[in-house]
């Protein structure tokens, strides 16, 4: 529960976190809200030897509209996201799911930028910005690049992005289909999804269904041939690889995949 | 009017609730301004033997004064001899005192050549600084030849592999008689089922901790405990001093729940080593440590029978009860005794068996946790009512009535052989029934099960009868002083960790004296100053200590009547006390008035002062019923609680509000119990909930807010007519819990869901109940 020694510096910039980085080199890590990351480090999962503080990098603070999408810089708190009003009229589904993470405090910590880095198949915004077609930004010691959602999360903790480069910006289009819906599947009010489902009009994805969100594929298509909702989400599973542990087995968590497309689904529908 | 039974608010709680407490991590006092810090090296591996230990790398470390093993421990007196108490067979059981048993099965401080759980304590790292114990500690390598691990009850019976050798077998305690062919002649119908009460870890806010100095021949230790007294004798048992050479401390304690009575090796460690080093120490664990290293509750597995007619009315019960102990049997075979001891529950049942064994295994050892014993027994005997009633076909309220001990039978000589005080078991029931509503819950019931719904309805009840203060013969101590500024100081036995005894026993003092309570102080925890006690556990201390105080209270009045009819030259029969005002005076003349000041300041020099050690020749009996009302999503199998309703009498109540306090947190342990929390091994004997994310203790977010029905029915055996309030709730909550949750989908065929009743066991039971399994 204490971790081992590392160094501790702070960066006031993107431009300042970047070089930090690279002084820093492969041993260096990012701390942005620290609800992942200082947790790993107590059980000594995870021992980086310098932290960069990017916590208090107030440019990457914001929500506002551009050219039809909204944009989120990558520190923004999930309590911030969970409470605009912006994000409220414009994109509900990702307000109304930041507000289901964790508790709190870890909302209040913790930072939409650091749960997409993070990459956890349990947590709750990969999926849902995964179901808005969503744009990450990010800045190396390279330049930029623009990543799709589709193609940034690669495995169990493993991102596209690069040692070193900043995660700064979500880009997200503004949605032609209004209804939505976010199913999290809890034992406890505070915990991880067991199973999730973001539903953002005729997208459909699925949390902890496997090493990465997924798309629920054969949902989407069923949905876009006209089945009927409860016949569409039995194909929820298809194509999944869900964890086998102590909250729940796989065929459960199959079953259950099933049960919350169909109620997400619904509930999406009774929204459009 | 008396201040007792009125709504007074804490006096604790604003200085806890803004930083105040100092627990013994945040103890800044001069003797342990250079205090080093200690770490253990804890093993990783469930059962092994220890072919060395290498600890040259961790010595060199930075920070690092000392790493010490067995091998070190060459100052201590040798173990008491083993009484025959705890062979293999050797155990009665049915004598049991909650005592580690010796012999073969002691449980040594550090690991001497073997290892039986993972976290058992093998080195401990003394530092200068905490962080560099963490850094010392993976340092300290230590070779383990990896044994058999003997995980769980089948196990631990097939014997293939011990973990006392010398012990010949990993039963160490055997009580009872085989089952007698004839109990359930005569039962129209009978029903048997296997049931687990699975292993609970206490989680209280505060892990162990304790600090402790060696200086001038006198060792201090500060420890987290619920008893310091008792505590002190443990650790000149332990270490071979003379008691009077020992000062035990109990500051602010943050919880314990059963877990912190007495003193556990690790603490009894940081002592020795304070003496053996001559450095002063300080250990707090880590709640990584605290899953691990703090003893874990309940842990039985139990076969439950019942019989009866197919009218209701049950003619017979056995229970049987392996009993998981963990690495050590720590409490040797008191949990189980007091299980079948309490077996029967409120019930009026003709013929009774119980029988148990205690088992090692290679998990944490297993020690009292909130009920310790009297859950498990009525977790057994409610889950046996429910199936009974379902099994007839009959309300399951209505078997409750049939059965429970009429008021006319009190005292009422249990089966099992406890003796029940006094109770008035099924008006606790109807007053439940009532206040929940119960036809009307009944009726919604069965309109969702009519149409079908996804969410169905499931209500469950529990009556209980439990036993508080079961060692009532050890009594509790109690000092009051009134001091010549009219301020009063209580010395209580009795060891406040969260309770709020401070403003129970303040309470007390004013009601007999009439000194207002914000000036009477209430000390506790400290041999120095109070070298007699027992300590808060067992729902004792209201019925012993307060007792207590409130005798030397009355001793006191007496003192001081003598004093003021001399000041006032009149008789002492003529003296009046007026607890209003807190004066005193001659009968029919108030206005020529001494105040508790001028009369203890007249006192002379022995001042108005009494001791008191009261005992009691026998424990009371607690009753009440719960009601739960569960909705069940059958379709994902989620469980959510929409009420809990209770009557929980516990005699004659003082304060009303500590009272529901400490109803409220227990009826969210016992929830917690049947719906979230268990402490799970894999066969390899590594625990698979060993942090918070994984042992799923509950937030208020679960529970429903608590329907708390009053009901006070007096002991008579002592002058409050108090009962024991502190375990109610787990041994209420959790069955009613339990059974709301399968009521809920029995009308599709689940008979039995074992705790926690976890959404994927209710899919499960009910896709099986489907499929016919
Ligand atoms: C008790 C608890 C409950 C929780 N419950 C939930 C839940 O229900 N649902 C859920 O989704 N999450 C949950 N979380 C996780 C929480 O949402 C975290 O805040 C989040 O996953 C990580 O965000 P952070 O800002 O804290 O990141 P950090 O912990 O600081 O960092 C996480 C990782 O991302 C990297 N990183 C951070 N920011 C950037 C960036 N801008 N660019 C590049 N790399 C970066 C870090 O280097 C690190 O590797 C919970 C956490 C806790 C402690």
């Amino acid at each position: 529960m204490i971790p081992a020694p590392f160094t501790y510096t702070r960066a006031a910039s993107v431009d300042e976190a970047l070089e930090l980085a690279v002084q820093g080199g492969e041993d260096a890590k990012f701390l942005a809200g620290g609800h992942s990351l200082l947790p790993l480090m107590k059980l000594r999962l995870a021992v980086p030897e310098t932290l960069i503080d990017i916590g208090r990098i107030g440019e990457l603070s914001y929500i506002a509209e551009q050219d039809g999408h909204i944009v989120i810089g990558a520190l923004t708190s999930h309590d911030a996201v969970a409470r605009s009003g912006l994000l409220g009229s414009e994109l509900p589904l990702l307000a109304h799911a930041a507000g289901q993470v964790g508790d709190p405090q870890v909302r209040h910590r913790g930072t939409i930028g650091g749960s997409l880095a993070h990459a956890d198949p349990a947590a709750d915004l990969p999926a849902v910005i995964l179901a808005l077609g969503a744009t990450l930004v990010t800045r190396g010691a390279s330049g930029s690049r623009e990543i799709p959602a589709g193609d940034f999360f690669l495995d169990l903790f493993e991102t596209a992005l690069r040692p070193g480069e900043l995660l700064t910006e979500i880009r997200i289009p503004k949605p032609h289909v209004t209804g939505w819906s976010y199913q999290k599947f809890t034992k406890r009010g505070i915990d991880w999804a067991i199973v999730g489902v973001a539903v953002q009009g005729g997208s459909v994805t699925l949390v902890n269904m496997g090493s990465t969100p997924l798309r629920a594929g054969a949902v989407e298509r069923a949905v876009a041939a006209g089945s009927e909702l409860r016949d569409a989400a039995a194909h929820a599973a298809e194509g999944t690889s869900p964890p086998d542990d102590l909250n729940g087995g796989r065929a459960y968590r199959e079953h259950l995949a099933r049960v919350l497309v169909a109620r997400g689904l619904e509930e999406a529908r009774s929204r459009s | 009017m008396s201040i007792l039974g009125t709504r007074v608010v804490r006096t604790e709680d604003p200085r806890l609730l803004t930083a105040g407490g100092t627990y013994v991590d945040d103890l800044r006092v001069p003797e342990l301004t250079q205090a080093a810090r200690v770490t253990f090296v804890r093993s990783p591996i469930a059962h092994a033997l220890i072919t060395g230990i290498d600890a040259a790398a961790a010595r060199e470390a930075p920070g690092v004064l000392a790493v010490l093993t067995a091998n070190d421990l060459d100052d201590l007196p040798p173990p008491p001899p083993d009484d025959g108490g705890g062979g293999g067979d050797g155990g009665d059981g049915g004598e049991a005192a909650p005592l580690p048993l010796g012999g073969p099965w002691t449980e040594p401080l550090l690991a001497v050549d073997r290892v039986r759980f993972v976290g058992e304590p093998v080195a401990m790292v003394i530092t200068t600084e905490h962080y560099q114990g963490e850094d010392a500690a993976e340092l300290v390598s230590v070779d383990y030849e990896p044994l058999p691990p003997v995980i769980g009850a089948d196990a631990a019976l097939a014997g293939e592999s011990l973990l006392f050798p010398a012990a010949g077998t990993n039963v160490a305690v055997t009580f009872g008689a085989p089952a007698d062919a004839t109990t359930f002649d005569g039962c129209e119908v009978v029903v048997e089922r296997t049931i687990e009460n699975q292993r609970l870890a206490p989680v209280p806010m505060e892990g162990r901790a304790a600090a402790a100095v060696w200086a001038a021949g006198k060792l201090t230790v500060w420890v987290s405990t619920q008893n310091a007294q008792i505590s002190r004798f443990v650790l000149a048992g332990a270490l071979g001093l003379d008691p009077d050479s020992i000062r035990v401390v109990a500051p602010d304690v943050g919880g314990g729940f059963g877990a912190k009575i007495g003193l556990d090796r690790d603490a009894l460690l940081v002592a020795w080593a304070a003496k053996h080093t001559g450095r002063a120490l300080r250990w707090a664990e880590t709640r990584s440590e605290n899953l691990l290293g703090m003893t874990h509750g309940r842990a039985q597995r139990q076969v439950i029978k019942i019989g009866g007619t197919l009218d209701g009315r049950i003619l017979a019960y056995r229970l049987e009860i392996v009993q998981d102990t963990g690495a050590y049997p720590r409490m040797g075979g008191f949990l189980p005794f007091l299980t079948s001891l309490m077996a029967t529950g409120p019930y009026d049942i003709g013929t009774a068996e119980t029988a148990y064994r205690v088992i090692v295994t290679n998990t944490t050892p297993i020690s009292a946790y909130r009920g310790a014993g009297r859950p498990e027994a009525t977790a057994a005997v409610e889950r046996a009512v429910d199936l009974f009633a379902v099994e007839i076909g009959m309300d399951p309220a209505d078997v409750r009535r049939i059965n429970l001990v009429p008021p006319d039978k009190f005292p009422f000589n249990s089966p099992c052989g406890a003796v029940y005080d006094t109770g008035a078991y099924s008006a606790a029931l109807d007053k439940v029934l009532a206040g929940a509503g119960y036809q009307e819950l009944r009726a919604e019931q069965a309109r969702r099960r009519e149409r079908g719904d996804v969410r169905q309805l499931g209500i469950g009840v529990a009556s209980y009868v439990e036993i508080t203060a079961a060692d009532a013969a050890g009594g509790e101590t109690a000092r009051l002083v009134v001091h010549d500024d009219g301020t009063a100081t209580v010395y209580t036995g009795s060891s406040a960790h969260g309770q709020g005894h401070h403003t129970a026993w303040a309470m007390l003092v004013q009601a007999e004296l009439g000194i207002d309570m914000d000036k009477v102080t209430v000390v506790h925890g400290d041999t120095d100053l109070i070298p007699l006690g027992v300590g808060t556990y067992a729902s004792r201390s209201l019925q012993l200590g307060g007792v207590a105080v409130q005798k030397a209270a009355v001793d006191v009045r007496e003192q001081a009547r003598r004093v003021a009819a001399d000041m006032l030259e009149a008789s002492e029969s003529d003296l009046e006390l007026d607890v209003d005002r807190g004066l005193w005076h001659v009968r029919g003349d108030p206005e020529a008035s001494r105040t508790w000041a001028q009369v203890a300041g007249h006192a002379g020099e022995d001042g108005l002062a009494a001791s008191v050690n009261y005992t009691e020749g026998q424990p009371t009996f607690p009753f009440g019923t719960h009601l739960a009302v569960a909705e069940v999503d059958t379709e994902t199998g989620k469980a959510t609680m929409l009420r809990h309703v209770t009557v929980d009498d516990a005699g004659t109540v003082l304060s009303p509000l500590l009272a529901e306090g400490q109803r409220h947190g227990g009826i969210a342990q016992g929830v917690a119990q049947a719906l979230l929390e268990e402490m799970r091994y894999d066969a390899a004997g590594n625990p698979v909930t060993g942090t918070l994310v994984d042992y799923a203790i509950i937030t208020a977010a679960e529970l429903p807010s608590f329907e708390l029905l009053a009901s006070e029915t007096p002991a008579t055996i002592n002058p409050l007519g108090a009962k024991g309030i502190g375990e109610a709730g787990t041994i209420g909550a959790t069955p009613a819990t339990q059974n709301a949750v399968i009521d809920a989908v029995s009308h599709l065929g689940v008979r039995h869901i074992d705790m926690p009743v976890t959404p994927e066991r209710v899919w499960t039971a009910i896709s099986d109940a489907r499929e016919g399994r």
